[in-house]
Protein backbone atom coordinates (compact mmCIF):
# COMPACT_ATOMS: atom_id res chain seq x y z
CA UNK A 1 0.00 0.00 0.00
CA UNK A 2 2.91 2.41 0.72
CA UNK A 3 4.50 1.32 -2.46
CA UNK A 4 1.13 2.60 -4.57
CA UNK A 5 1.59 5.65 -2.27
CA UNK A 6 4.91 6.03 -4.00
CA UNK A 7 3.89 5.61 -7.41
CA UNK A 8 0.80 8.19 -7.46
CA UNK A 9 3.05 10.73 -5.45
CA UNK A 10 5.84 10.19 -8.82
CA UNK A 11 2.94 10.70 -10.77
CA UNK A 12 1.62 13.72 -9.24
CA UNK A 13 4.61 15.34 -8.22
CA UNK A 14 5.89 15.14 -11.89
CA UNK A 15 2.91 16.13 -13.44
CA UNK A 16 2.70 19.16 -11.35
CA UNK A 17 6.41 19.64 -12.90
CA UNK A 18 5.11 20.22 -16.26
CA UNK A 19 1.90 21.94 -15.40
CA UNK A 20 3.35 24.55 -13.40
CA UNK A 21 6.23 24.83 -16.39
CA UNK A 22 3.13 25.45 -18.90
CA UNK A 23 1.53 27.76 -16.64
CA UNK A 24 4.91 29.82 -16.17
CA UNK A 25 5.44 29.70 -20.14
CA UNK A 26 1.55 30.62 -20.94
CA UNK A 27 1.75 33.45 -17.87
CA UNK A 28 5.14 35.11 -19.21
CA UNK A 29 3.64 34.44 -23.34
CA UNK A 30 0.53 37.03 -22.17
CA UNK A 31 2.09 39.26 -20.64
CA UNK A 32 5.13 39.98 -23.36
CA UNK A 33 2.04 40.27 -25.67
CA UNK A 34 0.31 42.71 -23.30
CA UNK A 35 3.60 44.38 -23.90
CA UNK A 36 3.99 43.99 -27.35
CA UNK A 37 0.63 45.52 -28.30
CA UNK A 38 1.02 48.64 -25.66
CA UNK A 39 4.77 49.56 -27.57
CA UNK A 40 3.15 48.89 -30.86
CA UNK A 41 0.00 51.41 -30.11
CA UNK A 42 2.86 53.82 -29.15
CA UNK A 43 4.56 53.44 -32.59
CA UNK A 44 1.46 54.06 -34.99
CA UNK A 45 0.49 57.05 -32.15
CA UNK A 46 3.99 57.91 -32.80
CA UNK A 47 3.93 58.03 -36.93
CA UNK B 1 -6.98 21.21 -29.94
CA UNK B 2 -3.25 20.19 -30.08
CA UNK B 3 -3.05 20.68 -26.19
CA UNK B 4 -6.02 18.38 -25.71
CA UNK B 5 -4.75 15.63 -27.56
CA UNK B 6 -1.48 16.20 -25.38
CA UNK B 7 -3.53 15.56 -22.44
CA UNK B 8 -5.64 12.81 -23.74
CA UNK B 9 -2.26 10.93 -24.76
CA UNK B 10 -0.58 11.60 -21.51
CA UNK B 11 -3.49 10.04 -19.72
CA UNK B 12 -4.07 7.30 -21.26
CA UNK B 13 -0.32 6.73 -21.16
CA UNK B 14 -1.16 6.78 -17.24
CA UNK B 15 -3.62 4.97 -17.57
CA UNK B 16 -1.83 2.14 -19.09
CA UNK B 17 0.88 2.51 -16.65
CA UNK B 18 -1.79 1.46 -13.91
CA UNK B 19 -4.17 -0.63 -15.56
CA UNK B 20 -3.01 -2.31 -18.51
CA UNK B 21 0.71 -3.12 -18.03
CA UNK B 22 1.26 -6.38 -15.89
CA UNK B 23 2.69 -6.34 -12.43
CA UNK B 24 6.38 -6.34 -12.07
CA UNK B 25 7.82 -9.86 -10.07
CA UNK B 26 10.00 -8.55 -7.93
CA UNK B 27 9.22 -4.53 -7.58
CA UNK B 28 5.44 -5.49 -7.98
CA UNK B 29 3.65 -1.86 -8.19
CA UNK B 30 6.43 0.81 -7.26
CA UNK B 31 8.15 -0.81 -10.59
CA UNK B 32 5.28 1.78 -12.10
CA UNK B 33 7.07 4.48 -11.80
CA UNK B 34 9.13 3.28 -15.08
CA UNK B 35 6.63 4.07 -17.44
CA UNK B 36 6.84 7.45 -16.59
CA UNK B 37 10.34 8.17 -15.38
CA UNK B 38 12.37 6.62 -17.99
CA UNK B 39 9.61 7.61 -20.82
CA UNK B 40 10.32 11.50 -19.60
CA UNK B 41 14.26 10.44 -19.26
CA UNK B 42 13.67 10.04 -23.08
CA UNK B 43 11.59 12.92 -23.94
CA UNK B 44 14.10 14.96 -21.93
CA UNK B 45 17.42 13.67 -23.99
CA UNK B 46 15.80 14.15 -27.65
CA UNK B 47 15.08 17.87 -25.81
CA UNK B 48 18.52 18.17 -25.34
CA UNK B 49 19.51 16.72 -28.59
CA UNK B 50 17.24 18.94 -30.42
CA UNK B 51 19.27 21.89 -28.25
CA UNK B 52 22.40 20.65 -29.60
CA UNK B 53 21.32 20.35 -33.14
CA UNK B 54 19.95 23.94 -32.43
CA UNK B 55 23.07 25.45 -30.89
CA UNK B 56 25.74 24.19 -33.62
CA UNK B 57 23.03 25.52 -36.56
CA UNK B 58 22.94 28.77 -34.79
CA UNK B 59 26.91 28.62 -34.79
CA UNK B 60 27.28 28.01 -38.29
CA UNK B 61 24.10 30.12 -39.58
CA UNK B 62 23.60 32.59 -36.76
CA UNK B 63 19.96 32.59 -37.42
CA UNK B 64 18.09 34.06 -34.49
CA UNK B 65 15.60 31.31 -35.29
CA UNK B 66 18.16 28.53 -34.04
CA UNK B 67 18.68 30.59 -30.71
CA UNK B 68 15.03 30.31 -29.75
CA UNK B 69 14.47 26.57 -30.78
CA UNK B 70 18.07 25.95 -28.67
CA UNK B 71 16.99 28.22 -25.27
CA UNK B 72 13.17 26.87 -25.70
CA UNK B 73 14.23 22.74 -25.63
CA UNK B 74 16.54 23.37 -22.93
CA UNK B 75 13.92 24.62 -20.54
CA UNK B 76 12.05 21.94 -21.93
CA UNK B 77 14.97 19.38 -21.51
CA UNK B 78 15.33 20.43 -18.21
CA UNK B 79 11.76 19.98 -17.16
CA UNK B 80 11.51 16.48 -17.91
CA UNK B 81 15.15 16.09 -16.44
CA UNK B 82 13.39 18.03 -13.02
CA UNK B 83 10.86 15.30 -13.29
CA UNK B 84 13.42 12.50 -13.40
CA UNK B 85 15.36 13.43 -10.77
CA UNK B 86 12.31 13.88 -8.78
CA UNK B 87 10.31 10.79 -9.43
CA UNK B 88 14.22 8.48 -9.50
CA UNK B 89 14.42 8.74 -5.66
CA UNK B 90 10.71 8.36 -5.27
CA UNK B 91 10.72 5.13 -6.73
CA UNK B 92 14.60 4.17 -5.34
CA UNK B 93 13.50 4.23 -1.36
CA UNK B 94 11.28 1.20 -2.05
CA UNK B 95 13.41 -0.47 -4.24
CA UNK B 96 16.97 0.06 -2.80
CA UNK B 97 16.06 1.82 0.67
CA UNK B 98 17.77 4.34 -0.29
CA UNK B 99 16.63 8.18 -1.82
CA UNK B 100 20.13 8.75 -3.55
CA UNK B 101 23.37 7.72 -4.71
CA UNK B 102 26.26 8.70 -6.67
CA UNK B 103 26.78 6.14 -8.70
CA UNK B 104 27.55 7.14 -11.95
CA UNK B 105 23.87 7.20 -13.82
CA UNK B 106 22.70 9.25 -11.07
CA UNK B 107 25.49 11.44 -10.96
CA UNK B 108 26.22 12.21 -14.93
CA UNK B 109 22.07 12.95 -14.54
CA UNK B 110 22.61 15.41 -11.95
CA UNK B 111 25.61 17.19 -14.04
CA UNK B 112 23.54 16.78 -16.99
CA UNK B 113 20.70 19.14 -14.61
CA UNK B 114 23.22 21.36 -13.45
CA UNK B 115 24.73 21.77 -17.33
CA UNK B 116 21.28 22.92 -18.76
CA UNK B 117 20.93 25.14 -15.33
CA UNK B 118 24.08 26.97 -16.25
CA UNK B 119 23.08 27.19 -20.04
CA UNK B 120 20.06 29.10 -18.65
CA UNK B 121 21.33 31.21 -16.54
CA UNK B 122 24.64 32.17 -18.56
CA UNK B 123 22.02 33.46 -21.02
CA UNK B 124 20.74 35.83 -18.19
CA UNK B 125 23.92 37.15 -17.49
CA UNK B 126 24.31 39.00 -21.14
CA UNK B 127 22.55 41.32 -22.49
CA UNK B 128 23.92 42.12 -26.07
CA UNK B 129 21.95 39.69 -27.94
CA UNK B 130 23.88 38.29 -30.86
CA UNK B 131 27.24 37.88 -27.86
CA UNK B 132 24.46 35.56 -26.06
CA UNK B 133 22.97 33.79 -28.54
CA UNK B 134 26.54 32.67 -29.67
CA UNK B 135 27.91 31.91 -26.06
CA UNK B 136 25.28 29.93 -25.10
CA UNK B 137 25.05 28.18 -28.33
CA UNK B 138 29.15 26.71 -27.88
CA UNK B 139 28.05 26.42 -23.96
CA UNK B 140 24.97 24.07 -25.16
CA UNK B 141 27.00 22.37 -27.75
CA UNK B 142 29.67 21.24 -24.67
CA UNK B 143 26.96 20.61 -22.34
CA UNK B 144 25.48 18.41 -24.89
CA UNK B 145 28.80 15.91 -24.23
CA UNK B 146 26.94 14.67 -20.66
CA UNK B 147 24.42 13.23 -22.49
CA UNK B 148 26.07 10.05 -23.97
CA UNK B 149 27.68 9.62 -20.66
CA UNK B 150 24.29 9.66 -19.20
CA UNK B 151 23.02 6.82 -21.74
CA UNK B 152 26.38 5.03 -21.64
CA UNK B 153 26.86 4.97 -17.75
CA UNK B 154 24.83 1.73 -16.98
CA UNK B 155 26.43 0.14 -19.62
CA UNK B 156 29.80 0.96 -19.29
CA UNK B 157 29.83 0.85 -15.47
CA UNK B 158 28.28 -1.32 -13.21
CA UNK B 159 26.09 0.99 -10.88
CA UNK B 160 23.30 0.67 -8.01
CA UNK B 161 20.64 1.76 -11.27
CA UNK B 162 19.60 -1.60 -12.59
CA UNK B 163 21.36 -1.96 -16.01
CA UNK B 164 19.12 -0.98 -19.38
CA UNK B 165 16.03 -2.82 -20.02
CA UNK B 166 15.98 -1.53 -23.59
CA UNK B 167 19.07 -1.56 -25.63
CA UNK B 168 20.78 -3.29 -23.37
CA UNK B 169 21.94 -6.41 -25.06
CA UNK B 170 21.59 -10.34 -24.86
CA UNK B 171 19.35 -11.22 -21.63
CA UNK B 172 18.04 -8.00 -21.39
CA UNK B 173 14.42 -6.87 -22.48
CA UNK B 174 10.76 -6.57 -21.38
CA UNK B 175 7.57 -8.58 -21.43
CA UNK B 176 5.85 -7.83 -24.80
CA UNK B 177 2.68 -5.98 -22.97
CA UNK B 178 5.27 -3.83 -20.64
CA UNK B 179 6.99 -2.45 -23.85
CA UNK B 180 4.10 -1.77 -25.37
CA UNK B 181 3.10 0.11 -22.50
CA UNK B 182 6.70 1.86 -22.43
CA UNK B 183 6.92 2.82 -25.64
CA UNK B 184 3.37 3.86 -25.37
CA UNK B 185 4.21 6.10 -22.56
CA UNK B 186 7.44 7.57 -24.64
CA UNK B 187 4.96 8.25 -27.61
CA UNK B 188 2.60 10.04 -25.04
CA UNK B 189 5.92 12.22 -23.54
CA UNK B 190 7.55 13.02 -26.38
CA UNK B 191 3.95 14.66 -27.63
CA UNK B 192 3.90 16.45 -24.82
CA UNK B 193 7.41 17.36 -25.35
CA UNK B 194 6.87 18.97 -28.72
CA UNK B 195 4.11 20.96 -27.96
CA UNK B 196 6.09 22.33 -24.99
CA UNK B 197 8.95 23.36 -27.19
CA UNK B 198 6.30 24.36 -29.43
CA UNK B 199 4.82 27.17 -26.68
CA UNK B 200 8.31 27.77 -25.45
CA UNK B 201 9.16 28.53 -29.23
CA UNK B 202 6.04 31.15 -29.68
CA UNK B 203 7.32 32.98 -26.12
CA UNK B 204 10.79 33.53 -27.65
CA UNK B 205 9.46 34.20 -30.56
CA UNK B 206 7.42 37.18 -29.25
CA UNK B 207 10.50 38.47 -27.05
CA UNK B 208 12.45 38.45 -30.31
CA UNK B 209 9.31 40.96 -31.84
CA UNK B 210 9.55 42.68 -28.60
CA UNK B 211 13.03 43.39 -28.68
CA UNK B 212 12.40 45.11 -33.01
CA UNK B 213 9.53 47.61 -31.78
CA UNK B 214 11.63 48.80 -28.63
CA UNK B 215 14.48 49.14 -31.20
CA UNK B 216 12.01 51.40 -33.74
CA UNK B 217 10.91 53.14 -31.01
CA UNK B 218 14.26 54.68 -29.77
CA UNK B 219 15.14 55.34 -33.23
CA UNK B 220 11.97 57.49 -33.78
Amino acid sequence: MKSLDSVFAAYIVGWAVFFVFYLTVARRTSSLREELDRLKNSLNRGK
Amino acid sequence: MIGAAVLFLVGAAAYASFYIAPEERTMRVIQRIFYFHAASAWAGMTAFSICFVANLLYVWRRDEKWDSLGVSSAEVGLAFITVVLITGPIWAKPAWGIYWTWDARLTSTFVLWLLYISYLLLRTLIEEPDRRALLSALFGIFAFIDVPIVFGAIRWWRTQHPAPVIMGGPGSGLEPTMRKVFFFSVLALHALMVFLIAERYRLEKLRTDLELVRRELEAT
